[in-house]
């Protein structure tokens, strides 16, 4: 049958590859290995092998989980250009980003399973087999959005991955309103994320209606920073084209919505230090701590630090262009979004917390490894869909039978 | 509609089931968390078995209740050695709780606290869970969370200069945690009283993020109850004792106040700071309180309506 | 031998009996308190009677009542120095330094406590003594607000008198040693030591 020969042919593409590669898989094999240990270890003693406490309830894994939503929201930002502006060079990565998606939001359910007390309740969130709260929680409404937004992903990208495996075009009349839906709905996934946390009264540091738009404007920033850095490596490894200008323009749009992220958090600064109310105080713990609570104030000061840095980076064309700026600044610009979303978003929220306690927060050595198998998960994952997807796109991996791409390939036809 | 065959599952055969209460619901419930359990549940045949049969307490009806509670107590008799019974009383009619804490009467002998710990089962240690917390104030600063701590140790209490606030679960008319909970295994009952079923919460926490006053706690590890000290009169929503991985509160000590009791909390407290009774009676205590007294509640800016009533007697 | 218990000191220990945690008072009925004459419910406004509802008995010292059995006359009013009863008269304050033992206690009856115009009042009425001078307590009281109850919420309930939280020769409360402050958050895991099994429960 077609589909298991592909399956067997994918199987063959995964398997193969030089020393580098092969190394990359074992050291996601071994990332994932170690994350088994720790949570073995967690599933038997319970939660209590991290460092929450009913204190700080919500921590490394939510954190990470939020991080990586707006990671998956990202993929949508090859998408506008790519359609609105009808720029050629970027339609053809526009898969790429969706199998970044694919993977994010893969590794942003697998940190939530992590993170619940009873993993083995799972059910009770599916609605006919359990008792969703809909409307009113937002985590219920996270959880149909992020499935959707991922069944959406998956079925464009397979669509058209395994379309142009059998020499195919895609079929546009199903694929061009799906991909156009896919971008409201990247921007819900992040919304209803960043509602999750923005609905809740009793943390004023999250209650805040700047929630939302921050965290798109820090998404936008994270997620592409990935697909700079892939795109090169794939450049010198597969052959792959990917034009200069699609890179550069991904980094220029990225400098807008750091602009608008640093914007943002200049407002929330303002109104926290100038009105100066009760609230004030997790603003203090996050930028200059709390008596001798200063646990976040490095970490703090480093994500405002890398962002700024990152901004001018690749609002300048100059250092834009050149790739040894460019990729610091993806790098710094990733650090800095991860940083601002876990220790800068998350634990700032609980700290103090509702009766005014500061229980000083670190991830423990098992959080650790549980983190690290999950972005090996996440990355073994993105791995094995791109080590797929490359060659499809190029022509190299195509049916038994198909004909040869060129004129007729799914990558030139629209 | 036939019912369906056998689940192999099973390690009783099923009983025969006149209620029809194998519906297709059912049928795809247990089809669905059987490939769920098999990897999560660690392949303990009787873990799979409960979780199947789970069902939200809301749905549960009759027949269905009595065979729950009739096995969840053959369970904890057997753990604990002793003969536990776990009741399921329904709201009084005609009855809305409240509570009254008089702050210029509590002394932060915290001997509340552990009345509470004693009357409803919970963890001592790993994680300890105590569902009352006595903040220590300072007199200059009154009310201010920035300045309070509870764990004071002094000698002798009370400290000149500071006053105690208890604190615990408020029992609000518009309570944060439940409108979060995204399987609705939290919900407020028509006596006032937010419960919780310990058998549907997936342990996600959102319900502790979202409770403004810190009252819900979480089992982080098996609960370690000595069966020596375990209170053997639970009720399903009160103090039966938890699994790992769930939320628990205050619940107004529903398996007394249900049976027309006060809560523990009321009945040890030394200096009578804590007054318990039904709002709709006017001549309960607590309405003569509200008549009375300056009351006010905590946090009232959010607008979460609480049960629970602090006031000034003097 | 008479008790030489100090009336203090037992009423001290009753105060602080109610603070230890009395399952046994919670389940059992409370122990039945001498006779107390049934009147009409008593309200806030009406006037001072004694209440239908049962309340705990007073905290006399083992064998110390009736007083009659020692005191069968009246004597010369006059405030003195005591003889018997000194341990109480030494640790007597209660207001201003004139207080003196018959300003509540009746002179001629004994085994009674008596109002400002001379009416008599049982023991297990005391609170009526109280009430003259701590009228906003005692309406407090009346209605729950103020003191402690044990019981039935909607029902039976005990009422503690003034005396069983009060010792009315020292009213000020002492003040008590708390009990242990909760774990803090870092304290709460294993911290390094082996976790107990899971699979047994402490016998």
């Amino acid at each position: 049958m077609g589909i298991l020969e592909f399956l067997k042919g994918a199987a063959r593409q995964v398997a193969s590859g030089g020393r580098t590669y092969k190394a990359w898989v074992a050291l996601l094999l071994g990332m994932m290995a170690v994350g088994l240990v720790g949570y073995a270890k967690q599933y038997r003693l319970g939660l209590i092998a991290t460092n929450m406490r009913d204190q700080v309830t919500w921590a490394f894994y939510v954190g990470n989980f939020t991080f990586l939503v707006g990671v998956a929201a990202a993929a949508v930002l090859l998408v506008v250009p790519a359609y609105v502006y009808q720029w050629k060079p970027m339609k053809e990565v526009v898969v790429l980003g969706e199998l970044l998606a694919i993977s994010a939001l893969t590794m942003c359910l697998t940190f939530i399973l992590v993170d619940m007390g009873r993993p083995d309740r799972l059910t009770h969130i599916i609605p006919g087999l359990g008792s969703p709260n809909w409307p009113s929680s937002l985590l219920s409404w996270d959880a149909l959005v992020l499935n959707a937004y991922l069944v959406v992903n998956l079925s464009v990208a397979v669509h058209i991955l395994y379309r142009a495996y059998r020499g195919e075009s895609y079929a546009k009349w199903f694929v061009v309103p799906v991909v156009l839906l896919s971008v409201p709905m990247a921007v819900g996934i992040h919304t209803v994320t960043a509602f999750l946390y923005n609905g809740m009264a009793a943390r004023p540091f999250w209650n805040a209606s700047i929630l939302a738009p921050r965290f798109l404007a820090s998404a936008f920033c994270s997620g592409p920073a990935v697909m700079i850095i892939l795109f090169q490596i794939l450049r010198k490894t597969t052959g792959l084209e990917i034009k200069d200008e699609a890179i550069w323009k991904v980094a220029e749009l990225m400098a807008y919505a750091m602009f608008f992220n640093l914007f943002l958090l200049g407002a929330e600064l303002f109104k926290e230090y100038y009105s100066r109310t009760e609230h004030l105080l997790y603003t203090e713990y996050l930028w200059s701590g709390i008596g001798d609570k200063k646990a976040l104030v490095p970490y703090a000061w480093f994500s405002l630090a890398a962002s700024v840095v990152a901004f001018l980076i690749f609002l300048i064309p100059r250092t834009r262009r050149n790739w040894t700026t460019l990729n610091l600044g993806a790098v710094l610009i990733f650090a800095g979004v991860y940083i601002e979303k876990g220790m800068g978003l998350v634990i700032p929220g609980m700290t103090p917390d509702t009766l005014g306690e500061i229980y000083e927060y670190r991830p423990t050595m098992n959080e650790w490894m549980v983190a690290i198998g999950v972005f090996g998960l996440g990355g073994l994952v993105f791995t094995v869909l791109i080590k797929t997807a490359v060659p499809i796109m190029q022509g190299t991996f195509r049916a038994p039978g198909a004909p040869a791409p060129g004129a007729g390939s799914a990558f030139a036809a629209h | 509609m036939s019912p369906p065959s056998k689940l192999p599952v099973l390690a009783d055969p099923p009983r025969a089931d006149p209620s029809g209460e194998w519906s297709r619901r059912r049928f795809l419930q247990a089809g669905a968390a059987t490939a769920a359990l098999a990897a999560a549940a660690g392949c303990k045949p009787e873990a799979v078995v409960e979780e199947l049969r789970r069902r939200n307490f809301k749905e549960l009806t009759g027949a269905d209740l009595k065979d729950l509670l009739a096995r969840l107590e053959k369970k904890y008799s057997a753990e604990y050695g002793k003969a536990v019974t776990v009741g399921a009383a329904g709201p009084m009619p005609g009855v809305n709780f409240g509570y009254g804490l008089d702050l210029s009467r509590c002394i932060g002998c915290r001997r509340c606290v552990y009345a509470c710990v004693k009357e409803n089962n919970q963890s001592r240690k790993h994680p300890q869970i105590q569902w009352i917390r006595v903040l220590q104030m300072e007199k200059e600063h009154g009310v201010d969370l920035a300045h309070a701590t509870p764990y004071y140790d002094p000698e002798l209490v009370p400290e000149p200069g500071h006053f105690y606030m208890p604190t615990q679960c408020q029992q609000c008319r518009h309570p944060p945690c439940t409108k979060v909970c995204p399987v609705k295994a939290t919900w407020k009952e028509p006596d006032g009283i937010v419960v919780i079923d310990y058998d549907w919460c997936i342990g996600c926490r959102c319900c502790t993020a979202a409770c403004p006053y810190g009252a819900r706690k979480f089992n982080w590890a098996e609960p370690e109850l000595p069966a020596a000290e375990m209170n053997p009169v639970t009720h399903y929503l009160g103090n039966r004792p938890r699994p790992k991985g769930v939320v628990e509160k205050c619940t107004f000590c529903i398996q007394r106040s249900r049976a027309g009791r006060y809560p523990a909390c009321v009945e040890i407290c030394p200096v009578g700071a804590r007054k318990f009774g039904n709002l709709l009676d006017p001549k309960s205590e607590i309405r003569e309180v509200m008549d009375r007294k300056r009351v006010f509640v905590f946090k009232q800016e959010l607008a979460t309506e609480p049960q629970f009533y602090y006031f000034y007697a003097t | 031998m008479r008790s030489r218990i100090p009336l203090v000191a037992l009423a001290f220990l009753a105060a602080l009996g109610l603070a230890g945690p009395p399952p046994s008072a919670a389940s059992e009925p409370a122990r039945p308190g001498p006779q107390v004459p049934a009147h009409s419910a008593a309200t806030a406004d009406a006037p001072a009677g004694p209440l239908d509802i049962q309340a705990e008995p007073p905290p006399f010292t083992e064998g110390i009542f009736p007083c009659s059995q020692c005191h069968d006359r009246a004597v010369d009013a006059k405030p003195k120095q005591l003889a018997f009863h000194d341990e109480i008269q030494a640790s007597l304050h209660h207001g201003p330094p004139s207080r003196w033992c018959l300003d509540c206690h009746d002179n001629s009856k004994r085994d009674f406590l008596h109002l400002i115009n001379g009416e008599l009042v049982p023991f297990t009425e005391s609170y009526r003594v109280c009430g003259q001078c701590h009228g906003d307590k005692y309406r407090d009281w009346r209605v729950g607000v103020h003191g402690k109850r044990i019981g039935m919420w909607n029902g039976a309930k005990t009422y503690f008198l003034c005396v069983n939280c009060h010792n009315p020769h020292n009213p000020r409360f002492k003040a008590l040693k708390p009990l242990p402050p909760p774990v803090p958050p870092q304290d709460q895991g294993f911290n390094g030591a082996p976790p107990p099994s899971t699979q047994e429960k402490a016998p």
